[in-house]
């Protein structure tokens, strides 16, 4: 396979990923505010400040002018074409690069990209805001969905479909990550409150944010406890959205990609993958805790990006060889 | 729908015969139409545009900031040709396809027509599309011209004229093949019963001929399409043709020379190409030979082009087979090379570098068309009778400037044929595009795109000046 067209499949599985996932982390934070008591202005900025922080476009944010507000959060992270993780842009990108590639999807998945692309483009954030954003995130998820449903049911197993696989599971991993790390930059209002009602809404959301909420309860009959939830959104082997089964599916992709049966890696991609994916193995949430969640999330984010970087060289980096 | 309003004018209608009658090969279209309401026409040409916006059956318009891309207009009113009229047509092609592939030979061999005296020397040294680098290059087969696209059009009395070949990279064709698919969608029982002559072997035969031209030695050859990229205007036909070949679609920086042979940068390394479908001009494929400043080529093409290790299509250098000076005298190479009298007519060319026929075309402006000799898309052309006063003096000027770029013809009013309107059916100037393919033998594909210029009174054609296009049926039999 071409390296330029690996690389537009990788990426359309990288940004369809992150749409869905800004997605369901703006729906679920513009959802939990009306549990909040006494809501003003500087509680929203406390509110989606992590938020944004956590997409790791804040400067941007705030050099585009915009103040941490419900509106502007929703405007900046779904309609703002100047910023390149936006849902629209995210849509733009992938559409895109489904154009340049798209003799290597069939067509209804192509079809799918577009239509959500044509609709996205014709949508203001005006009549959204007016309508209510659940349903307009709702169509965006379940356009993601409906993409992997079909990238499932009719793409052939082969070198593209690995491609794409590897571009989402990486994007998962480091979205969950990411969505884990907000709790870190929401300062409760003190000591007393760890565990309050505050402080249970907040790790709710972070597991909804993850679709993790149901999951969560079936595996843990308990309350929502912050190491737990970390230990099931890092670590988890049967999760799908957590850290490790993602990094195993990545694994997997690259392995077939390579046609690797050894056990011994046969190329960078594998074995920063691998090495990751080993580490988390055999770290425990009480290691995390004690070197601080948020320092090992970034840790963690800087070792995804090391992946990412192996895999960019591996396969799409042949230019100037 | 209703025909009673529908004005013949004073145009060779291709449904309606001079008294009113329609002609007998529209017949049973025409008793179909009448029961169809119009707005359900119009519910039906809506799902049609929009269901090509959904699947991206677009081009790209360069100075159109909004989107960018937009749908090349279908009239759902298919045209129809009956069979015997196709056989005519489909001979003349071939007859023409085969003097300019002789012509071209001759000119980067020989030169016999030269030496003859039957086209002056100085009309082919100075074509722009001419390439005296590439004399007695071999090329394989002896085959330049792969893929032809000829612009047909009909006279006043309907005969069918050539008015022009284009021989470098035609495009077009995935819209006469996504036209034909919407068509079966939508009106599945408007299809004649005796039958329509299929389009599917369209990308079958073209690879068939790719792998033909093939390097000797090579068995299994590799061939890809090569494409200027994603914001190329004709990019969604490139995609297209490469997913019904079944070849990868590469941009220059896929492609890499090493010691004189092509390969593609694939995930796995390198891998050889022995053949490539080029859409991108002669200009632009290798910074090392055209120009230096194209980033779309590949740098050392060109020499394993010389070298023989890779073909391409069409060939370096058929751009003077197309140019509209050298035009005037394809009847006469047809004559020259084949010893047969031309099936198809031709427009009538005055060639403003001669003395006598300059003066005429600068007397006789108003009167006629004029075109520059080496454009294309319906650009740097003057309608004359359509023409304002400084328009004329513009090109007064430019001619006696520059008179080996212009030549003249007189206007010729392009058939109508009835179209779907905002004020209901209505008659629109069409042409035909038909698509010659040349490998071990000349095809035609049955049809061809008809384009409709859908402004009223409009001769322009072109999809980036107001053009749509039809369906086009070629019938197995008369009616």
């Amino acid at each position: 396979m071409l390296s330029r067209v690996a690389e537009s499949l990788y990426w359309i599985g990288r940004y369809i990923e992150r749409a869905d996932n800004i997605a369901r982390l703006l729906d679920v934070n513009l959802n939990i505010l009306t549990d909040f008591k006494d809501l003003n202005d500087s509680r929203l900025v406390e509110h989606w400040e992590p938020i944004i922080r956590s997409t790791g476009d804040w400067d941007l944010f705030k050099s585009l002018g915009y103040k941490p507000n419900s509106r502007a959060a929703t405007d900046f992270l779904t309609f703002d074409r100047e910023n390149p993780n936006s849902i629209i842009s995210c849509l733009i990108s992938a559409r895109q690069n489904a154009r340049i590639i798209r003799d290597q999807i069939p067509s209804e998945v192509f079809e799918a990209i577009n239509d959500t692309y044509l609709d996205l483009r014709n949508s203001g954030s005006d009549e959204v805001w007016k309508a209510g954003p659940y349903q307009f995130y709702h169509e965006i998820q379940k356009f993601s969905q409906l993409f992997q449903g079909m990238v499932a049911s009719t793409v052939v197993r082969g070198l593209g479909y690995y491609f794409m696989e590897c571009g989402k599971f990486l994007e998962r991993a480091d979205k969950t990550s990411r969505i884990l790390d907000i709790k870190y930059h929401i300062l409760l209002p003190s000591v007393r409150d760890v565990g309050g009602v505050v402080d249970t809404a907040q790790w709710t959301a972070v597991l909804r944010s993850c679709s993790a909420f149901e999951a969560y309860h079936r595996n843990f009959v308990t309350n929502v406890d912050p190491t737990l939830v970390t230990e099931f959104l890092l670590f988890s082997a049967k999760f799908p959205r957590a850290v490790r089964y993602s990094l195993a599916r990545l694994g997997d992709n690259l392995n077939r990609i390579s046609h690797n049966q050894a056990d011994r890696f046969s190329n960078e991609a594998e074995r920063e993958s691998g090495k990751l994916f080993s580490d988390m193995t055999y770290i425990s949430v009480e290691e995390v805790f004690t070197q601080g969640l948020h320092e090992y999330l970034d840790y963690l984010q800087l070792r995804l990006n090391q992946v990412g970087g192996a895999i960019q060289e591996t396969f799409f980096g042949l230019k100037n060889e | 729908m209703n025909f009673s309003k529908y004005e013949v004018g004073d145009f060779f209608d291709e449904m309606f015969a001079e008294d009113g009658s329609v002609r007998p090969h529209y017949q049973a279209i025409c008793e179909r139409l009448k029961d169809l309401p119009d707005d359900e026409m119009l519910q039906k040409q809506q799902a049609v545009d929009r269901a090509f916006l959904r699947q991206g059956v677009t081009f790209t318009v360069y100075d159109d900031d909004q989107g960018t891309e937009r749908i090349f207009p279908f009239d759902l009113f298919p045209r129809i040709i009956p069979g015997e009229e196709w056989e005519f047509l489909e001979k003349g092609l071939i007859q023409r396809m085969q003097a300019l592939n002789l012509f071209l030979k001759d000119i980067y061999s020989e030169q016999r027509i030269l030496e003859e005296g039957i086209i002056p020397r100085p009309y082919i040294e100075s074509a722009a599309h001419f390439r005296p680098e590439f004399m007695n290059v071999p090329v394989p087969k002896d085959i330049y011209i792969h893929i032809c696209g000829t612009d047909l059009i009909r006279d006043r009395e309907g005969n069918y004229l050539v008015l022009e070949d284009n021989a470098r990279s035609p495009s077009g064709v995935s819209y006469l093949l996504e036209n034909r698919d919407a068509m079966k969608k939508v009106f599945p029982h408007f299809f004649p019963q005796s039958g329509t002559r299929s389009v599917e072997r369209y990308t079958e035969d073209l690879l068939t001929n790719l792998r033909y031209i093939a390097p000797d030695g090579v068995d299994d050859p590799t061939a890809v399409l090569l494409t200027p990229g994603v914001y190329n205007s004709a990019y969604f036909e490139h995609s297209l043709l490469a997913r019904r070949m079944g070849i990868e679609i590469v941009e220059g920086n896929d492609l890499v020379v090493e010691n004189g042979y092509v390969y593609m940068r694939t995930t796995d390394g390198l891998e050889r190409v022995h053949v490539i479908y080029r859409r991108i001009d002669d200009d632009f494929l290798d910074p090392e030979v055209f120009r230096p400043d194209s980033m779309l080529g590949v740098p050392g093409l060109i020499d394993a082009y010389r070298k023989g290790n890779v073909s391409l299509a069409n060939t370096i250098g058929t751009g003077v087979a197309d140019d509209k000076l050298i035009y005037k005298y394809v009847p006469d190479m047809i004559r020259f090379y084949l010893s047969e009298e031309p099936l198809l007519g031709q427009v009538e060319t005055f060639v403003a570098d001669d003395d006598k026929e300059r003066s005429y075309i600068l007397d006789n402006l108003p009167n006629l068309v004029v075109k520059s000799t080496n454009e294309a898309g319906g650009y740097g052309m003057l309608i004359g009778p359509h023409a304002s006063k400084s328009e004329i003096d513009n090109f007064h000027e430019m001619i006696s400037a520059n008179p080996r770029n212009f030549i003249a013809q007189p206007p010729i009013s392009l058939s109508r044929h009835p179209t779907i309107t905002g004020e209901g059916i209505q008659g629109r100037h069409v042409d035909l595009r038909p698509y010659i393919l040349c490998g071990k033998k000349i095809s035609v594909l049955p049809g061809g795109l008809t384009r409709v210029a859908l402004r009223k009174g409009s001769l322009v054609v072109n999809s980036s000046q107001g053009g749509g296009s039809k369906d086009t049926w070629v019938l197995y039999g008369e009616s």
